[in-house]
């Protein structure tokens, strides 16, 4: 399955490479992504595998909120295929 | 890959403006469950039901979490009961209704739809049994939901079942009185009924339907709200371009979740619903909507229009976006479950008469309108009966959920909890119906009926 990561918030050092190092820590294979910051906030859309990732998908969620709670962003984690269901036809 | 806007953008509908599936709602026939033993009967529909929908709320809940959209209710709709019960000797249907109580709790939906009968022309004998239990079953049952159609544009209107209704909608108000009538919240009379129809009170699985079917409604009034925002003083296509646009994002995301649920349901995908159903929370709210348009207030002059943009806009850009498009489909008016709805009638912008008027270019009809417990059952019968004239001149489906709350009048309110809301009692008239509906007997099926 592939996911999409969307990370909003107040910039900071340091948000790729922790966000990188939590999806490498369960083989979770990125994909691309596409960053920009809007008027002081950071935003990101990730594109990942997980394929072979090491656990399951509600898990990789509660990774990723306690991360965004700790860095102070909004991290949301879904499949790829609503936003490909209500983005491509 | 999608652009970062587009991303932000469906995250938007989901997180400030209430983007939902409402409901996924699985229809499971319940045909061969009939015996003459009506305990028999009961147990052979709990075990079928809690065989079918075994897995529904566990799949719903996986669904949204790898979505990440909220999936609100999961539900059941099964075979008018007055079918399924029809052999049994037993009398009253009530052991029935509590089988499909039972059986929902069992599997953990919301609702279970269907103590239901289709007397569009004439009863027979199992639906006269079920219609006579309707009052008791729901003063029993936390989650059973019942509708009754009594005509259709093909038949024309059972008056006879108009009657009777009336009474029965006062017969469950008084049952349920300690509990402000909740019962009515349970029940609706159809003209035109649909047969694959995902929302309450009026789901059911049509004696068309296959052995058991995924049919998903969809929402959004608060995603159209905030689109609009963006065109205002835009001319009128513009504002249904923009609603089509909107309606047809909102139901692809329903598709994908109507799909995917069938899928690992290992059950057939019946239809998408696109519906924009309200609910009481601030930003969900369909007369919210009609005020963006331009309206001071919901139910002044200008209404009925923009409802019917809004209904036609709606249902184009739904249509586009799944491959079955069935159900109600359009914009739902109810107005306890609508905080805009609430406002209005407050204000003193919309009355019976006007929720009439919109109920001929809305998706159903009178929904969810709380009215003085001292309302005749003529009355009420003589408000389903003209409800039912709309739906079948006009060749739609239109219903009537009032619910008559005991000992309160014009100026108090009524708290029904959830998804169902609140609302101020409204007004009606006092002029009286009486002879008419006393009359009984079929209204012809209209000339538009002989279309072969």
């Amino acid at each position: 399955m592939r996911i999409v990561l969307t990370i909003v918030g107040k910039d900071r050092v340091g948000i790729i490479a922790r966000v990188s190092n939590l999806l490498a820590e369960h083989n979770i294979n990125i994909l691309n992504i596409n960053q920009n910051i809007m008027d002081g906030f950071f935003n990101m859309v990730l594109i990942a595998n997980m394929q072979n990732a090491d656990v399951q998908l509600d898990k990789v969620k509660a990774a990723f909120n306690a991360l965004g709670e700790e860095l102070g962003v909004d991290i949301r984690v879904q499949s790829e295929d609503i936003f490909t269901a209500m983005h491509r036809i | 890959m999608f652009e970062i806007k587009d991303v932000l953008e469906t995250n938007r509908m989901i997180t400030e403006n209430n983007l939902d599936v409402r409901t996924i709602t699985m229809g499971i026939s319940l045909r061969d469950c009939a015996h003459p033993d009506i305990k028999v009967t009961a147990q052979k529909i709990y075990d079928k039901i809690t065989k079918k929908a075994e897995n529904l709320v566990k799949v719903g809940q996986e669904l949204e979490t790898e979505l990440g959209v909220p999936i609100i209710n999961k539900r059941v709709s099964v075979t008018p009961i007055a079918i399924v019960g029809e052999s049994c000797e037993a009398q009253s249907f009530v052991p029935l209704a509590k089988a499909l109580d039972d059986a929902g709790k069992t599997v953990g939906v919301d609702f279970v739809g269907g103590f239901s009968a289709l007397v569009d022309k004439g009863y027979t004998n199992g639906d006269r049994r079920l219609i006579a239990s309707i009052p008791e079953a729901l003063a029993e049952t936390q989650i059973v939901c019942s509708s009754v159609s009594v005509g259709s544009t093909k038949c024309g209107i059972n008056m006879d079942a108009v009657a009777e209704m009336g009474r029965i909608v006062k017969q469950t108000a008084d049952l349920t009185a300690d509990r402000d009538a909740i019962g009515c919240a349970k029940l609706v009379i159809f003209c035109n009924a649909v047969q694959d129809n995902p929302f309450m009170a009026g789901a059911f699985h049509g004696v068309t339907e296959p052995e058991s079917v995924i049919n998903v409604g969809v929402s959004g009034p608060g995603v159209v709200k905030h689109a609009l925002e963006a065109v205002r003083g835009a001319d009128v296509g513009t504002v249904a371009e923009t609603i089509k646009k909107t309606a047809f994002k909102i139901t692809r995301v329903g598709q994908l979740v109507a799909q995917e649920a069938a899928r690992r349901l290992n059950t057939q995908f019946g239809i998408i619903d696109l519906s924009l159903a309200p609910t009481p929370a601030v930003g969900d709210s369909v007369a919210h909507i009609l005020e963006e348009i331009g309206l001071e207030s919901t139910g002044g002059p200008g209404t009925t229009a923009a409802l019917a943009m809004l209904n036609d806009a709606v249902k184009k850009g739904g249509l586009m976006a799944s491959s079955y498009v069935g159900g109600l489909s359009g914009a739902f008016i109810p107005v306890s479950e609508d905080a805009g709805m609430i406002a209005a009638v407050e204000r003193g912008s919309l009355t019976l008469e006007k929720l009439e008027a919109m109920t001929c270019v809305c998706s159903v009809g009178l929904d969810m309108i709380a009215v003085p417990g001292d309302i005749t059952a003529q009355t009420i019968s003589a408000i389903i009966a003209d409800e039912a004239a709309i739906g079948m001149i006009n060749n739609k489906t239109t219903a009537v959920r009032l619910v008559p709350v005991p000992g309160k009048n014009v100026g108090d309110r009524v708290e029904f909890g959830g998804l169902l809301g609140y609302a101020p009692i409204i007004g009606v008239s006092k002029f009286k119906p009486d002879a008419f509906i006393a009359r009984g007997g079929r209204i012809p099926a209209p000339v538009r009926s002989l279309t072969n």
